[in-house]
This record gives C-alpha cells, structure tokens and sequence, in this order.
C-alpha cells in the first residue's frame, strides 16, 4: 500500500468473486479535501472498502524552524498552524512559555485572550458551518456562516490590526490594550452572532435531507474515538465529556458559567450540533467575560531577554479542533528553545478517519471529512 | 490571578506517584517531578510493558496519548509520552531513550492506536524506527528524501529543489 | 417539398437554435442573480445592464479557450459525446409549440417522441464518461445512467397520465398542442395536482439539478462526466444543462400550466408566446429557489425515493386517471364530472401523500429535537 500512487487506473478483480475494486485519488486538489490533504480511496461500487491518507504537502517544518527563533517570534509560527483559529493558537503557546518562566498574567490580559480566543471559536465554528453546508451540497449556509466570521474578522482587525496573522498574544500579557468602543462594538456584534445563529440552525438544522445525509453516518465506538486521540467536538459528540477547559481548566474558565455539549451516537449529525451549540456557549462565555473585564496593565512584568530555565513543558489547551498541545523542550540560558513538538488536534483527529469512512458510501466519504474539520496548516505544521 | 500554570502551583505530591512506582517497579530508572507533572523514565526495552500497564491499570487508567514526542539530545533520542486519563485528573509524563547510533524504540501502537502517526512523524523527521509499527513509511516527508531534518546534525540548505523535478 | 419549403425551415430551425442558445445563456444569469438575491449577495453586476452580458463573456471566453485533451481519451467518442448529450435536447424543440401555429412540426404523437427522445441523452452521458478515462468521469457517468433511468419512470407516467386526460377532450390527446387546446381555461395543475409534483420532481432528476445533482456532485466526483473535458466542449455541456432545463419547465407548462393560453389570448395572439415564457419563467424560478438552500441526497436515498415513493405514487395517479376515464367512457360522463372527480381524486391523494412524509419529517425531528433540547 505504501507505495501505491492511486493514480493508475487500477481496477483489482477477484479471481473467485469477480469483484472488482476501484482505487480512486482524492486530493491533494480537491473541492472536499479542505486544503491539500490527500487520500487514497478503494471502492466497490459505490462503497469505499479501504481509505489511505496521505498528509504532508503543507509542511513547513514548523518545529524546526522554532528552534531557530526567539521565543517572542515563535507566536508568528503558531498563528499559521491553524489559520482559522489563530488566537487559540497563539494562547497555548504564549502559556506554554509563561509555565516555563513562572510569569503573572495581568488579568486584564488574560480576560482579552479568552475574548478574542471564543470569538475566533465562534469564527472556526462558522467556518466549518459554511463549508460542512457545501460539503452536503447546500449553497446557502456558506453564505450566511461568511457573513457572520466577517463580522468577527472585523472586530480583530480592529484590536490587532490583522485579519487573521494577528500576532497579538505577547509572553506576560497581550501587545497592547484593546481599542476604545471594544466593549460595545462586540456586545453589539454578539446580538447580531445570535440573529445569524437561529438563521444558520433555521438553514441545516431541520433540514430534511441535511439529516438524511449526517445522521449515522461515521459514526465509531467512543472507546475507539479515545484510542486514536480524537479530541475536540469530534470526541464530544460520541458522549466523552472531555473539554479541557473544564477538564484541566486554565486562565479564568472556572469562574465563568458555562456547558460542555455533548452528543450520543458520535456520528456526523451529532459533530455538526456539537459545534453549534458550542457557538451558543462561546456567545455566553464572552458575554460573561465582558461583563467581568477588569481594568489594569496588559502585560506582566516580563524580562526583556526571555530566557527559561532548563526543562520542559507540556500545555495544552481546547482549540475549536480540540486539545493543541505544545510540548516546549528549554536547554536553560538560551534565547530559543531547545525543542518545540506541536500535538496539533486536527492530526490526531484524522489518524481515525480510515476507521469511519470504510464501509460507507463515496458521498459519505466527503461528508465525514467535512466534519472533521481539518485545517491543513495544523496537519503538516 | 493568574492562568495557574506556575510551578509552585503544583503540590509535589502527586497521589498517583505511589502507584506508578509500583507499576514500573524496577523497569524506572527515575521518577520525579517536573513542574507539575510528574515524570517516569524507563528503559527503551520496558517502555511497552509499562505503557500497557499504566493504561491497565484501573487507578491510573492512562487511556488517552496526548503527545509523542522525539527530542534530539545530540547523542541520544528520547521519546516523550504525554499520558492522561479521562476517568481520573491524572497526568504523567513517560520517557525512555535510544543512542543515536542504535536508534529504534518498540512501537507503542498495540497499547494506543493513537501513537501511529506520532510515530511515523519521528521516524520521518528523526530517523527514530519504532520497531514493529505496522507501516512506516513517510508520513510528513516525500519518498526518498535524503536525511532527519528535525535532528540537530541536519543542515538547512539554502534552496531545496522539489524532488522528481 | 418544394426548394422554398426547405429555406424556410433551414431559416427557421437557424432562428429557433440561436434563439434557444440566447434564452440559456438568460436562464443562466437568471440562476446567478436569483441565487445571489437568497443568499444576500449582488451577483453578476458588471458586464452590462445588471451583469446581463455576464454569460455571453463567459460563453465567448469558452469558445476561446483552447480545448484540452487528455492523451488517454478515445478520441472518436470523447469528440462525439458533446454531440450526442446537445443534439437530443434541440430535437425537443422541434415540436414544441409556442402557440396554436407557432410550431414547427406539430405531431400527432409528440409526447411520444419526447418521451423517448428524453431519454437519448444518457447514451451522450456514459459514453463521455467511459471515453474520458477518468474515474470520476465514469462515476458520474454510471451514476447519470442510473438516475435518469430510475427517474424517467415518474416522468412518463405523469406524461403518460396527461396523455389519458386530454384524450377526454380532443381527438388530438397525444399532440402538445392538443393537450393545450384540451386544457381549455382549466389547466391540468388544478385537475391533476399530483402529477403536476411528480412532474417536477421526476424533471428536476432528469435536469440534475440539486438536491438531484448526484452525477455532477462538485464535492465528490467533481463534476462527474464532463472533469476531462474543457473549453467550448466543457460549455456545451454546460449550456446543455440549461437547455435542459428550459425544455422541462417549457414541458411542464405546456402539459400542466394550460400552455399559452391566458387572459386575451385567444383575441391577441402576440401574448400567446408571452404568457407561455412567463409561466415558463415563473417554474424555473421555483427550480432555482430549491437550489439555493438544499443538501444533495446520496445515490442510495435517491433511488429509494424513486421506486419506493416517486413511482409507485405516478403509477396510482396513472391508474386513478385511467379508471376515471374509463368510467366516463362507460357511463357517458359530462367532462366537468370527470375533471372534477379527477381533481378531488387527485388532491386528496397529493395532500394525503403530503401529510404522510410530513408526519415521518416530524416523527424523526422530534427525536432529535429530544436529543438535543439540554
């Protein structure tokens, strides 16, 4: 298998059976594989008998390159890891280094964090609605789930300056203070997150054929989904409560109110509610967090020169595509680390996917890698 | 006020540190405490018996891998094991090294189906074999590229050109 | 046939085939700013008057494309299966009329010869798959094959059912512009509601429109039959789709909707062609505006919607019209009679079919409604 390219056209028949398989390429340009991932279907008919995937085509040498940098620079490396949920990104990292020195957060600091990371949470979320939409074929929820990301993108670009790279998250607190008008402008931009959240369930949720489609689908046993790693809405949805924000709670999430959705059946129908009623949470959660913003210094006091004593560290945090890990190897003295190891969530997440898509149909295939909700940056690092 | 990850946060001692103990009996080489996770160094030979056992085990009940990683200590190549379970707030870090003349460690997939791309990745990028993983080939790198770029010893070259071309 | 005749009919079916090619390229800007309306957006807005020159830009930008293709193609087949999916579709046009003398060749067994013309294009479909040495090219084909086999049975027992009622009123039944003049002022929608829905949806499959549109599936097979092929070939294809499209919703005027007749018609014969394009028109919005906001179903659940729902109902509404009928026959019925109790025969069927998905719809939603109220 390993060395099969998938791209002859090699039709397998069974001697005994007369069965013929088809192996079929997809990816790594493909509308359904989300960026470059790449796998290798066989099919019989319409089912796919086995799957394997291919990842790799993004890799940067993230880690590698870290070992290179300042550890004030690395925050830049993590915001194009999963580029669609950049603050959590910079968060775990920016934490991770924190641990390693003993730092204090300002807690006005750490209440801007967890702000701008649930809002990029409800951005990520409506970002996998667009796209899980048109992976079933919808046109509309693209459409509305844009819309209200936009909205989102807006309001950091107002803090940081950036739409996406925002590079904000600094070791001991954040770049700088949040702009004037913050607090309304996103009090006023979760009234209209909510209008577009009954709009967007409206669109899918009931929806016939979106059910018909999702419901029982790549479905594995919990047990599995633990086995393989999966984490994240994925591992929520087949009943594990494991959020690490309530399970090794950090920053101030034990101090704000709010629920871990859980589903039953682990399949897709049950990842695409999960993540929404995530969205609803996160709403809450900011609310909450705006409520409670307290007024203060920014950031800590930080040694010019960062430089951590020898050791390691491991931190993790819940990202929207569940539990990003930063395992941060100091040699002690130096001004960049020794080792960085990225566990990212999206590559744990797909270590299960042949697991749930054999035995399923073709159009099954792209419906349940729609749920997972892979960002490639995060795969390949 | 702060995100409680500071050192002296973390009690030093743990209530499972009696029981890993017990679990790795003479296969630890150390156990000791690393800011707030405690961590376990055994030999390369034992790192599956312990692996198995620490997940059996039903007061510790290490069912979910969070991490493996390889590190290049210039001589040595250590994998790391993150462990945590979900039925108890448990944490634990694993360790065990392998000379990077001889560098291969048994593979840990039969324990958690999870370490199959952990470890094809430190195979890829650290030349680490992990013996008996079902299928190493490259996962993160194109076939037949030259070298271990995570190592220390790999030089970054100036221009890459794409292989095949 | 005279040298005149010939001219005449070359200059017709010349006016006619560009005509029909204009109107395409209007429905497809008619789908893009339609869609665009349902989801908030402009749409084409450049290129002309509201972007209305958008598709011609893009129809010429086709024909200059270079035309690529693959070293693995059977030549022969791969050149010939455009031809053969784009040439059934303009047959169609020949006897459909766009008013009492506004057609050309009006048979006497038209729906006949649409009905089996209807169904030519899938030979264009599989051979552009098979020829293409792709696999996503014969997936799609085969899953073309497969669709417009299983969803030709509603459409021509809806077909078939109108065939049966128009036969009650004029000694032309089979005729497209007998069963318009059959209609008279009372169109088939309100006589035959069910078959006017089987119709549609049996269209909606031929026509590979979504939640139909299995063997094109962009996020699976990416685009299915047509991947490997590219420039005008590709548009051809393309403005194939619309053409069909254009014929179903001109069908289902002409066999449903009462064809060109309206308020004046008969004084004013200039608003024949009028009320027919505007009913035409109105139907291909109803297509669009079911685009716009539903999922694909898989091939498995399209074909157990056929045989389990599609044609077992169209096969009832054709065994109703025909026992009606027959009954009239014995009895010697007033028209109205059997209008009517076809009409409430029919109805009560079309609602009771309703009630019936509507209940399972809401049986499965409340369990998961339950599921989910936390």
């Amino acid at each position: 298998m390993a060395t099969d390219t998938g791209l002859s056209a090699n039709i397998v028949r069974d001697p005994v059976t007369e069965q013929a398989e088809l192996s079929i390429n997809m990816g790594p340009q493909h509308p359904a594989t989300h960026g470059v991932f790449r796998m290798v279907l066989t099919l019989d008919g319409e089912r796919v008998v086995d799957v394997y995937p291919h990842i790799g085509y993004l890799h940067r040498g993230s880690e590698r390159l870290a070992e290179g940098e300042n550890f004030q620079q690395i925050t830049t490396l993590f915001d194009r890891l999963d580029y669609v949920a950049n603050f959590n990104n910079e968060w775990v990292y920016v934490r991770a280094v924190e641990k390693a020195m003993g730092v204090e957060v300002p807690e006005r600091a750490d209440y801007i964090r967890l702000i701008l990371s649930e809002l990029n949470r409800i951005a990520s979320h409506l970002l996998f609605y667009g796209t899980y939409g048109l992976d079933t074929g919808a046109m509309n929820p693209v459409m509305i789930g844009f819309r209200d990301r936009e909205r989102i993108q807006q309001i950091f670009e107002g803090v940081t300056g950036a739409r996406m790279m925002h590079n904000y998250f600094r070791i001991g607190g954040v770049k700088e203070d949040l702009p004037d008008g913050f607090v309304p402008a996103v009090r006023a931009l979760l009234d209209q997150l909510k209008v577009g959240y009954e709009e967007a369930r409206g669109t899918l949720t009931e929806s016939e054929i979106f059910i018909e489609r999702t419901a029982g689908i790549g479905a594995i046993p919990p047990e599995d989904l633990l086995d393989y790693g999966v984490t994240g809405p994925l591992l929520r949805a087949g009943g594990i409560d494991y959020d690490i924000r309530k399970a090794d709670p950090y920053s101030v999430y034990e101090e704000l109110d709010f629920r871990v959705p859980t589903g039953q059946t682990g399949d897709c129908y049950d990842r695409y509610m999960v993540r929404m009623l995530e969205i609803e949470q996160s709403i809450s959660i900011v609310a909450q967090a705006l409520d409670r913003l307290p007024d203060g210094p920014v950031m800590g006091r930080v040694p010019r020169i960062l430089r951590p004593p020898e050791g390691d560290v491991y931190v993790h945090g819940e990202n929207p595509r569940g539990d990003l890990g930063v395992y941060l190897v100091s040699s002690g003295g130096t001004v960049q680390p020794y080792r960085l190891k990225i566990r990212g969530p999206s590559f744990c997440n797909l270590m299960a996917l042949p697991a749930m898509i054999r035995g399923s149909y073709l159009a099954d295939a792209t419906v349940i890698l729609g749920s997972m909700d892979i960002v490639l940056g995060e795969v390949d690092r | 006020m702060t995100s409680g990850d500071r050192p002296e946060d973390s009690a030093p001692s743990s209530p499972i540190e009696e029981r890993v103990r017990e679990i790795a009996a003479d296969n630890a080489q150390s156990v000791e405490y690393s800011f707030d996770e405690l961590e376990l160094r055994v030999s390369r030979e034992s790192i599956v018996d312990v692996c198995a056992a620490l997940k059996s085990d039903p007061d510790l009940d290490f069912n979910y891998l969070r991490c493996l990683s390889v590190v290049d200590w210039q001589d040595e190549l250590e994998a790391v094991y993150h462990l945590a379970s979900l039925s108890h707030p448990h944490k634990l870090v694993v360790k065990t090294r392998a000379p990077i003349d001889d560098p291969w460690i048994p593979t840990t997939i039969g324990v958690w189906k999870g370490a199959d791309w952990h470890e094809r990745e430190g195979h890829d990028l650290f030349g680490l074999e992990f013996r008996g993983h079902p299928d190493l080939s490259p996962l993160i790198l194109y076939e037949g590229f030259e070298g271990f770029p995570g190592r220390k010893s790999y030089e970054i070259p100036e221009q890459v050109t794409f292989y095949g071309d | 046939m005279s040298l005149l005749d010939l001219i005449t009919i070359a200059i017709i079916v010349f006016v006619l085939f560009n005509g029909i090619l204009t109107a395409v390229l209007g429905v497809i800007w008619a789908e893009r700013k339609a869609l665009a309306r349902l989801q908030q957006r402009v749409g084409p807005s450049r290129t002309g008057p509201s972007g209305i020159l958008q598709t011609a830009a893009d129809a010429i930008k086709l024909m200059l494309k270079e035309d690529v293709r693959p070293g693995s193609v059977n030549v022969v087949i791969f050149y010939l299966a455009p031809l053969l999916i784009f040439t059934p579709i303009f047959m169609l046009w020949m006897v459909l009329p766009f008013g009492p003398d506004w057609v050309l060749s009006d048979l006497g067994i038209g729906l006949f010869y649409i009905v089996a013309i209807l169904g030519l294009s899938v030979v264009g479909h599989v051979l552009a798959g098979w020829a293409s040495n792709n696999k996503y090219a014969l997936l799609g084909s085969a899953r073309n094959a497969a669709q417009l086999i299983s969803y030709e049975l509603p459409l021509v027992f809806a077909v078939l059912a109108v065939g049966l009622l128009a036969q009650t009123a004029t000694d032309r039944p089979f005729s497209l512009a007998g069963i318009v003049e059959a209609q008279g002022s009372v169109p088939y929608l309100v006589i035959m509601p069910l078959g006017f829905i089987l119709f549609l949806v049996g269209a909606l499959a031929e026509t590979a429109r979504i939640p139909f549109d299995i063997p094109h599936a962009e996020e699976e097979i990416v685009g299915g039959a047509f991947v490997e092929y590219s420039g005008i070939r590709w548009g051809v294809f393309f403005l194939t789709e619309y053409a069909g499209l254009a014929t179903m919703a001109f069908l289902a005027t002409i066999l449903f909707l009462g064809g060109w007749t309206g308020p004046f018609s008969d004084q004013v014969p200039i608003l024949q062609p009028f009320y027919l394009l505007v009913k035409m028109a109105a139907i291909i919005l109803i297509v669009f505006w079911i685009r716009a906001p539903l999922p694909r179903l898989r091939i498995d659940q399209l074909m157990a919607f056929a045989w389990k729902l599609a044609i077992p109902a169209s096969l009832v509404n054709l065994l109703v019209v025909a026992t009606i009928v027959w009954v009239q026959h014995q009895n010697g019925w007033e028209l109205w009679v059997t209008s009517v109790t076809i009409s409430v025969v029919s109805i009560v069927l079309a609602v009771a079919t309703g009630i019936f998905i509507q209940r399972r719809r809401e049986q499965r939603l409340r369990q998961f409604r339950q599921r989910w109220a936390q």
